[in-house]
């Protein structure tokens, strides 16, 4: 895709199904010549363990629903069948319920990357965007699978995030009506939801091939941010980075079958082993880990239509990031201003993830949580809004290597290879 | 092919814009069904009204009953929760309005328009932030400041009238479309 194409048919069938179909000169050129910046370091491997994750959880999910009932009368039970009945059923939830936690850490790991490294920056804005598109869709995705099982925290979780809409002046309360198919969560919403969480990973799917697309125009980014100079910044994609992305895939995987085998249930809530009932909330709604954060600035704010543009905001926001930095500069290896306003957004995320865990009126050291919230949202919008921007424009970057190949290989090896 | 021009369009660009437009009307039309289909079907809509006995409730208890799909609140009031609630100023609350079904939209939400027999508080159990089900106080265990209920997903606290007090819920509980039947019955809806 990134430049001339250097693929030779070698044999007469080929050549044949070339000039047809150029299917094989496409993945030639993809993923196995496409030159690739020789310095990536491990945070680039998790592109290719997302893209396993999605394929976990459509192989996963496919077998799950031979045996799962969309029926608010059977749901619940259809789900213990399968974790007791159906032969491997246990592993195929287990995996597929571990699996959304393993996709959304990936998922984080990712995104934190490409803002420490500017991939957001020109010219590669595009593929954020549809990379904070992919993001969203998976958010859906999780939210309508969470609810199948029909638990209490299904059940809850998806009254209160259906009865967010109701926030919108005017039309909110028919919207939601729309989204029940009912006048509160009922068996009407738990049959789209199941209908909509087998659709939209498809729809993910399809992003995720505009985001490679996208990607193989201007090639990866790299730790050092400089563009690729010469022939001498790159390595060809194989054998050099698949097997770089199957080692860490490898450690991925073990990592992801702890907690299938030791601890099935580290992710889940005690609640959704409860069937759902619309008599009685759980004392402490909490939803999925992956969501904590934006869940506690929608609780910091003491006003619905506020704090659910808040939480809304937070997330567009993502999408503007290409146009709120104004640093000439990618990689916050050359950014020591920048790099610790990250670090402490990085801290700020996570003290929000355990604020959106905790009760509402709970404290810590003395301090309301939700005053620590208030703080860290404020935080939170102040870091791409102002300093962003600000730290772009007055800070003075270190000085950047001439070439990736200099960075990597020295200046005297660098120039011999040349 | 001749270029033909007048000022008015050729006949080529009549048919071109009127098969368009032809076209964009056909897909709205085609596309409302599909659009439409998500909203309540015709046995969700047809509501049915429920008849209650409210004989075992005792005073200072609550009992919660369904009604379409949400929670219905009956408490029964001690006459120190009535007291409290008659003591606030209405203008002073965060919702001034009922919101009683029984009564017009302009009704201010004192506690004789909260609820029609003093005693009795009836109430649809749906926080008007999120949707979630608030738990009710009691001198026993109290929820909240107010001594009504707390709506323990964010915070919502509701007094004895059902009325938001404090936190982010924008609406007093709703009071549903109800009448006595009798001293111990209630129809609601």
């Amino acid at each position: 895709m990134s430049g001339p194409s250097t693929y030779a048919p070698k044999s007469g069938l080929e050549k044949w199904i070339d000039q047809r179909l150029p299917l094989p000169r496409l993945m030639h050129d993809t993923i196995h010549t496409f030159p690739t910046p020789r310095n990536l370091n491990i945070w680039y491997t998790f592109g290719g363990i997302l893209t396993f994750c999605l394929g976990v959880q459509i192989v996963t999910g496919v077998v799950l629903a031979m045996h799962y009932v969309a029926n608010a009368g059977m749901a619940f039970n259809s789900v213990e069948s399968i974790m007791r009945d159906v032969n491997y059923g246990w592993l195929m939830r287990i995996i597929h319920s571990t699996g959304a936690s393993m996709f959304f850490l990936a998922v984080y790991i990712h995104m934190f990357r490409g803002l420490y490294y500017g991939s957001y920056k020109a010219p590669r804005e595009l593929i954020w965007i549809l990379g904070v598109l992919i993001y969203l869709l998976m958010m859906a995705t999780a939210f309508f699978g969470y609810v199948l099982p029909w638990g209490q925290m299904s059940f809850w979780g998806a009254t209160v995030i259906t009865n967010l809409f109701t926030a919108i002046p005017g039309i909110g309360t028919h919207i939601a009506t729309w989204l029940w198919g009912d006048f509160a969560v009922g068996d009407a919403t738990l049959n789209r939801f199941f209908s909509l969480h087998y659709l939209v990973p498809f729809i993910i799917a399809g992003v995720v091939g505009l985001h490679i697309w996208a990607l193989h125009v201007p090639g990866n980014n790299n730790p050092l941010g400089i563009d690729v100079k010469s022939p001498q910044d790159t390595v060809p994609f194989h054998p050099y980075y698949t097997a770089k992305d199957a080692f860490y895939l490898s450690l991925f995987v073990i990592f992801f079958a702890v907690f299938v085998f030791y601890a099935p249930d580290f992710f889940g809530n005690p609640d959704n082993g409860i069937e759902a009932n619309p008599l009685v909330t759980p004392t402490d709604i909490v939803p999925e880990w992956y969501l904590l954060p934006y869940y506690a600035m929608l609780r910091s704010i003491p006003q619905k239509l506020i704090g659910v543009l808040v939480m809304v905001g937070a997330i567009v926001t993502l999408a503007l990031i290409p146009w709120l930095d104004t640093s000439r500069v990618r990689s916050c290896r050359f950014r020591p201003l920048m790099k610790q306003f990250f670090w402490a957004f990085a801290v700020v995320s996570v003290i929000l993830g355990y604020c959106g865990s905790q009760s509402v009126e709970a404290a810590k050291f003395g301090i309301p949580l939700v005053w620590v919230a208030r703080i860290c949202t404020v935080y939170y919008y102040a870091f791409f809004w102002l300093i962003l921007p600000i730290v772009g424009l007055i800070e003075t970057p270190k000085k950047l290597p001439a070439s990736i190949a200099q960075s990597v290989l020295g200046d005297s090896a660098a120039a011999a290879a040349e | 092919m001749t270029a033909t021009t007048h000022d008015a369009g050729t006949r080529r660009d009549f048919l071109y814009v009127a098969s368009g437009a032809v076209g964009a009307v056909g897909v709205v039309a085609a596309a409302w069904p599909f659009i439409d289909q998500m909203n309540p079907s015709a046995a969700a809509l047809a509501l049915a009204s429920t008849e209650i006995d409210i004989s075992t409730i005792q005073v200072g208890q609550q009992i919660v009953f369904k009604w379409r799909g949400h929670p219905l609140f009956v408490r029964r009031r001690t006459p120190a929760e009535i007291a409290a609630s008659k003591a606030v100023d209405v203008n002073s609350l965060p919702d001034p309005l009922a919101r009683n079904a029984n009564l017009p939209d302009s009704a201010m939400a004192t506690d004789a328009d909260r609820a029609v027999k003093p005693e009795w508080l009836i109430l649809i159990g749906v926080c008007t932030h999120l949707g979630c089900t608030p738990t009710v106080s009691t001198p026993q265990s109290p929820e909240g400041e107010y001594g009504g209920w707390l709506c323990h997903c964010h915070g919502s606290q509701y007094d004895t009238s059902g009325r938001i007090r404090k936190g982010p819920a924008p609406q007093n509980l709703a009071v549903p479309p109800y009448s006595f039947l009798s001293d111990t019955r209630i129809k609601v809806g």
